[in-house]
């Protein structure tokens, strides 16, 4: 980039480097562990899902997608991630929305339990959802009376990706809302703003690109995520399997190309996120400072 | 809420999922869940097609039939928790017991529903080894000898591992004259050839054909014909043992589900026809033995040959109930003579 502010920063990148002790061939070094590092552990196991995927040819790869229970699996996932995206979408904005700009008392207490599906194993989340609502569950007998059937079947499915995707869009916009404060919105109310015109022409613009890396997050997850579903799916196939359950079956059935065909379409999808993201903070970087604490 | 930006958003939102809702659910006239186990899926992909149109031919009913499979034990817990089988066709007795007692929605006299105890097939363990059988493996002997390296799941996670090392113990029993102790040593030895135990029998047909790693596979005899078929039949021999274990892979009709769907008519042919002609010969050309020899063409039993079986309910191990905290328990002989390769 041919960006003239660039040369401004370079007194700070010279002073940076003296400031390293470091001799030049330890610096090196580190810098080839690195990179070996991820080659082998990053780079090489995308490389041989693509590989294996089409080992057979391009006509067995896009054969194998074209499997009615294949694309039975591709079809449950867009539909589990339609569902609990938006959803979660709403639940992050709100929660979010309470907790930076508001005071009140067990806030910190629901912060924290914003933050526990990502300290809690996926197996468990999947767990309590059986507990909750399995045959022998706390609800299973009331829900059977009523003919609901939540386990086993796309609700049970998207409840607990749900679960384990609860985080991603609040993490993301807690710490850029709190540090924009309120002072936008009180001058738009000052102004004669409805509450919701407050949110949606002053509060909503403001947290846009944090909003949007926080959901693609949240959808890269959503779609990947294997440890809840599988507790909750039944594995039924063509009907409660979603792409990652169907790789690990494919794979059991010795078809490979199948199994690494669905992998490249998760893995393609990592890597569309990737390159969003990257966008994203090329483009909006300073927005999203604030929210790059992981 | 009048910005037209988010009704457009929430419009789109509504069409998306309801494009999604009607492509997902499209049900056939009557549709039954067969709930089994892990080796049996190339068994009834091939069943249920042929099921699906003998019901058609005599019925005029269109039926389809879902298969959900996993690890027996796993399966068995997700029908206790509400998965809505209308049958299960499980790796053991114990796991449709299971059922039973803990949710009532199988009746306790189910294994006097269908023929030979309701276990349409049986199975066997056997070896699958390097063409050529470099290492002249023969009987279970030849597997505790040195330099031999013996390929075998982990039978506190699989069941079919279970039956290698039951399999196993049968072998030495009778070769020892019944002395445990010398018979512990034998076992003993033979999980000191295994470098690795893989969490389930498919895990370890895979270390063994695809990443070349033993010099003997010990497994189900329809998963190392399958392991012919998948990798080439130019890179392994079948070797039968002269002894080994019977398995037993029983069948039930979930009577609660199917009364509550209305499904039973349906279900009870589904099983039943396992017994038929057309059934016993789908059963044998997957490599499970039929429990009705006879009404099998001699050509699809010609690969199955006759070697002598012992039972789980033989003396020495005294059924399932026995044999399994003995063995398999939580300070049971296995963990006694299994200590990790360092």
């Amino acid at each position: 980039m041919a960006d003239p502010e660039i040369k401004s920063y370079e007194p700070l990148h010279e002073s940076r480097s003296a400031a390293v002790t470091e001799s030049r061939p330890v610096r090196i070094a580190l810098t080839i562990v690195t990179l070996v590092f991820l080659g082998v552990f990053l780079l090489l196991p995308l490389i041989i899902v693509f590989k294996e995927a089409f080992a057979k040819g391009v006509g067995a790869y896009f054969q194998s997608l074209g499997d009615a229970d294949t694309r039975s699996a591709i079809r449950l996932t867009l539909l589990v991630a339609a569902a609990s995206v938006p959803l979660n979408l709403v639940f992050g904005i709100s929660a979010a929305w309470a907790i930076a700009k508001f005071e009140f008392k067990g806030k910190a207490f629901l912060t924290t339990l914003i933050d526990l599906p990502f300290s809690v194993s996926p197996v468990i989340s999947g767990l309590v959802y059986v507990l909750l609502f399995g045959a022998q569950g706390l609800l299973g007998a009331w829900l059977k009376a009523h003919g609901i059937q939540i386990l086993f079947a796309v609700p049970g499915i998207v409840l607990a990706t749900m679960f384990v995707t609860f985080p991603f869009v609040a993490r993301e916009l807690i710490p850029l809302m709190q540090e924009q404060g309120n002072g936008d919105e009180e001058a738009a109310l000052s102004l004669g703003a409805s509450g919701w015109q407050a949110f949606w022409y002053v509060t909503l613009p403001n947290i846009k690109w944090g909003l949007l890396y926080g959901v693609l997050l949240c959808n890269a997850r959503a779609m990947g995520e294997f440890g809840a579903v599988s507790v909750v799916s039944g594995h039924i196939r063509g009907l409660t399997n979603t792409m990652p359950l169907h790789v690990e079956i494919l794979y059991n059935e010795y078809n490979a190309v199948g199994a690494f065909a669905v992998a490249s379409l998760l893995a393609g999808l990592a890597l569309v996120t990737l390159v969003l993201k990257t966008l994203l903070e090329m483009r909006y970087g300073a927005e999203l400072a604030a929210t790059r604490g992981h | 809420m009048t910005n037209p930006h988010f009704r457009k958003l929430l419009g789109a939102l509504v069409a998306t999922s309801v494009q999604f809702g009607t492509l997902g659910f499209a049900f056939a006239d009557t549709t039954i869940l067969n709930v089994s186990y892990d080796p049996t899926r190339e068994l009834y992909k091939a069943y249920d097609e042929a099921f699906a149109a003998h019901w058609k031919a005599e019925t005029g009913e269109t039926v389809t039939i879902q298969q959900s499979h996993g690890g027996s034990g796993a399966q068995a817990r997700a029908v206790i928790d509400g998965l809505d089988a209308d049958v299960v066709t499980l790796a053991l007795e114990g796991d449709i017991n299971a059922i039973v007692s803990k949710s009532q929605k199988i009746n306790p006299d189910w294994r006097k529903k269908f023929e030979n105890n309701s276990a349409p097939y049986t199975s066997t363990i056997i070896f699958l080894v390097r063409k050529g059988n470099p290492k002249g493996i023969k009987d279970w002997g030849d597997l505790v000898k040195d330099g031999v390296q013996v390929i075998t799941p982990n039978p506190k996670t699989s069941g079919g591992a279970r039956w290698n090392y039951l399999a196993a113990w049968a072998y030495a029993n009778a070769h020892d004259g019944n002395d445990e102790a010398k018979t512990k040593e034998f076992v003993s030895k033979l999980y000191a050839n295994a470098p690795v135990l893989d969490s389930g029998a498919r895990g370890s047909t895979v270390t063994f054909a695809q990443k070349g790693l033993g010099d003997v596979l010990i497994g189900w005899e329809n998963d190392a014909y399958l392991a012919l078929d998948e990798f080439g039949a130019d890179n392994f021999d079948i070797v039968y043992p002269p002894t080994s274990i019977l398995a037993e892979p029983p069948v039930a009709v979930v009577d609660a589900n199917v009364d509550a769907k209305g499904t039973r008519k349906v279900a009870e042919a589904y099983l039943s026809w396992l017994y038929s002609k057309e059934g016993q010969t789908i059963i044998a050309k997957n490599h499970y033995r039929p429990a009705k020899p006879e009404l099998v063409p001699a050509e699809d039993l010609a690969k199955l040959p006759q070697i002598k079986l012992v039972t789980i309910d033989d003396p020495q191990f005294g059924g399932w109930k026995k044999a399994q905290p003995y063995h398999f328990g939580d300070g049971g002989i296995f963990d006694q003579i299994y200590k990790p390769a360092q």
